[in-house]
């Protein structure tokens, strides 16, 4: 797991909580991120998602643990890795296109003014922004037209790591769909190692290569990785008829539903906490390795690493 | 009537009001005893002098029109054009705005970024604060040991406050989202303070240096009264002494058009730096 791209080693963040006190909401942290890979995590609101982002994205510091990106630790924030927030991440006072050359003549110093405006305008066309529509202020612009700008900014840079915590999460069912599809379209032309925190199922499914689920908290643990063994490239309109995906889906939903809170707030100690990884493929099943009563292929395989 | 925009009826409104004003106050003045009917004893205690001496609007914007056709006319000390005593004190009104730009917007963005400095100055600005401009000009005249200088500090020291508190109000309150994107794209301290927090900041600072620019055009007149030789203050407090009341109501009306265009400057500066979230 240490020689994975992006590796986090027995993480942990305590808040004060008042009167001496502390929360902590979670222990011992480990998981490893590859290389291309395109990660979700998800669970419920409160669980710790992003506090372990904006560690990742060197934002705010744990209390004990590390981050290695590429071997090496990560501390303070840097250009290597670009993050989408929620809310709020365009500065109001540029128009679209100067959030992006914001962005840009960061990255790229040595860059031309011309060079700079015109790779963030070919960024902003990727998203499906462009013409008039690229001088507006973000107050001019809808949610959606928003959060394209964010993710265009980032994608501009060429960050080796690309951090999006919730970024469709105030977005109308609708847009929130043409962007997931215009995540995957800008994301399958590059190599951009991915990671995402969502609380969509659906979402995750069809973006994720890995979905790391998430216990409540406090002493929140990532319990799970789960494997997306869906072929790329997805349509939304047609994994739904994958074999695999409703038992993924079924997986995921019975563990926010009710593992989540089984599994809540059980302190392992000084243990490191990794991932078991769960992968789900009837495909390979029925292909007959295992030749047991087909519809028995739809029990779920926990494997241990 | 009612095709009209509400602009064009509160203009017709406002040159309705304005008539009936200039109406009302010109026929009081008749009612008025001339100077020459006044007895002896009333002349010499001088009991109906200044009742007898204001003018109707009609002798005002005589005076008006005498003045503003030759502002800057120079016939001596006690005799200058309006033009040249406005010019006075806009001069010590923006040296000693300026100055106090100059010192309070790096104050309060150090105190809207530290904590610590925030807690060490609030209480000298707490009790400097409410200290009326006017009652520093003693101590200025004896330390500055020059009438203009202590005028220019006064308004120096009025302008301070209000640009100091609102930009550290603005720089505290600027959303820990934006400082980020600042993070996340490695920017340097002093590229954060200029391309992210103030402009963040800007339309509080600049409500701030409005509301300065306000006290100060406010506090300028009565320092020139104190202070004496020059200036639109020492204008109407001269006239004053000729009992030239024509000369007062009009340097009064002045000093509110001049008022109004410093407001209205800061205005538009304050809708270029506005931005909606
Ligand atoms: N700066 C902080 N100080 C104290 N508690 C915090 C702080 N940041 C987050 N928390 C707490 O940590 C927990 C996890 O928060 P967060 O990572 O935002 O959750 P999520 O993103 O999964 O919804 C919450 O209980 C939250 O109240
Ligand atoms: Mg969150």
């Amino acid at each position: 797991m240490s020689n994975a791209f992006l590796s986090i080693e027995n993480l942990t963040q305590r808040f004060p909580a008042g009167k001496g006190e502390s929360l902590t909401v979670f222990e011992n942290a480990s998981f490893g991120i590859e290389k291309g890979e395109f990660v979700c995590i998800l669970g419920h609101s409160g669980c710790g998602k992003s506090t372990i982002m904006n560690i990742l994205a060197g934002l705010a510091e744990p209390t004990s643990g590390a981050v290695l990106m590429d071997g090496k630790e990560v501390s303070g924030p840097s250009l290597d890795r670009g993050v989408v927030f929620q809310n709020y991440s365009l500065l109001p006072w540029l128009s679209a296109l100067k959030n992006v050359t914001f962005g840009v003549a960061a990255r790229y110093p040595e860059w031309s003014r011309s060079k700079v405006v015109e790779h963030s305008t070919q960024y902003l066309a990727m998203v499906g922004l462009e013409g008039d529509t690229i001088h507006r202020k973000p107050a001019q612009l809808s949610g959606g037209m928003r959060q394209r700008v964010s993710i265009a900014r980032a994608f501009a840079n060429h960050p080796k790591l690309l951090l999006l915590d919730e970024p469709f999460g105030a977005l109308d069912a609708l847009t929130r769909g043409t962007i997931q599809d215009e995540l995957l379209k800008i994301w399958s032309g590059t190599s951009q190692t991915v990671f995402m925190i969502t609380h969509d199922i659906d979402e995750a499914i069809l973006l994720a290569d890995r979905i790391l689920l998430m216990t409540n908290g406090p002493y929140a643990r990532v319990a799970e990785s789960v494997e997306i063994t869906i072929p790329r490239p997805r349509k939304r309109d047609q994994i739904i008829d994958h074999p695999n995906y409703y038992a993924i889906r079924n997986h995921l939903v019975h563990f926010l539903a009710t593992r989540s809170k089984e599994l809540a707030g059980q302190q392992t100690g000084s243990d490191s906490n990794t991932p078991q990884t769960v992968r789900i493929d009837l495909v390979e099943e029925t292909k007959g390795d295992e030749s047991d009563d087909p519809r028995h292929g739809a029990h779920l395989r926990a494997v241990n690493e | 009537m009612d095709r009209l925009s509400t602009n064009q009826r509160a203009a017709i409104l406002s040159f309705i009001i304005l008539i009936a004003g200039l109406l009302i106050w010109e026929a009081a003045i008749p009612g008025q005893k001339a100077a020459t009917e006044l007895t002896e004893y009333e002349r010499l205690t001088g009991g109906g002098a200044p009742k007898a001496g204001v003018p109707p609007p009609s002798q005002v914007m005589q005076k008006a029109w005498e003045q503003l056709s030759n502002p800057f006319y120079d016939a001596g000390p006690n005799d200058k054009g309006i033009g040249i005593q406005i010019a006075y004190s806009l001069y010590r009104v923006l040296t000693g705005y300026f100055l106090a730009a100059l010192v309070a917007i790096p104050i309060g963005f150090l105190i809207g970024m530290s904590p610590v400095a925030y807690k060490a100055l609030n209480p000298f600005i707490q009790v400097l604060r409410p200290i009326s401009p006017l009652a520093w000009m003693p101590l200025a005249l004896f330390i500055i040991q020059d009438s203009n200088a202590s005028a220019i500090f006064v308004i120096f020291i009025c302008s301070i406050w209000p640009m100091l508190i609102n930009t550290a109000f603005g720089v505290a309150g600027v959303r820990s989202d934006w400082v980020n994107v600042a993070r996340t794209h490695e920017l340097g301290a002093l590229k954060t303070a200029l391309t992210v927090i103030l402009p963040a900041a800007a339309p509080t600072i600049v409500t701030g240096m409005r509301i300065s620019i306000g006290i100060a055009w406010l506090v300028i007149v009565a320092a020139e009264m104190l202070v004496g030789g020059t200036g639109i203050g020492y204008y109407v407090w001269n006239e004053w002494n000729n009992l030239d009341l024509t000369s007062v109501i009009f340097s009064i009306l002045m000093i509110g058009v001049v008022g109004m265009a410093l407001d209205a400057a800061f205005g538009r500066l304050q809708r270029a730096v506005a931005y909606a979230e």
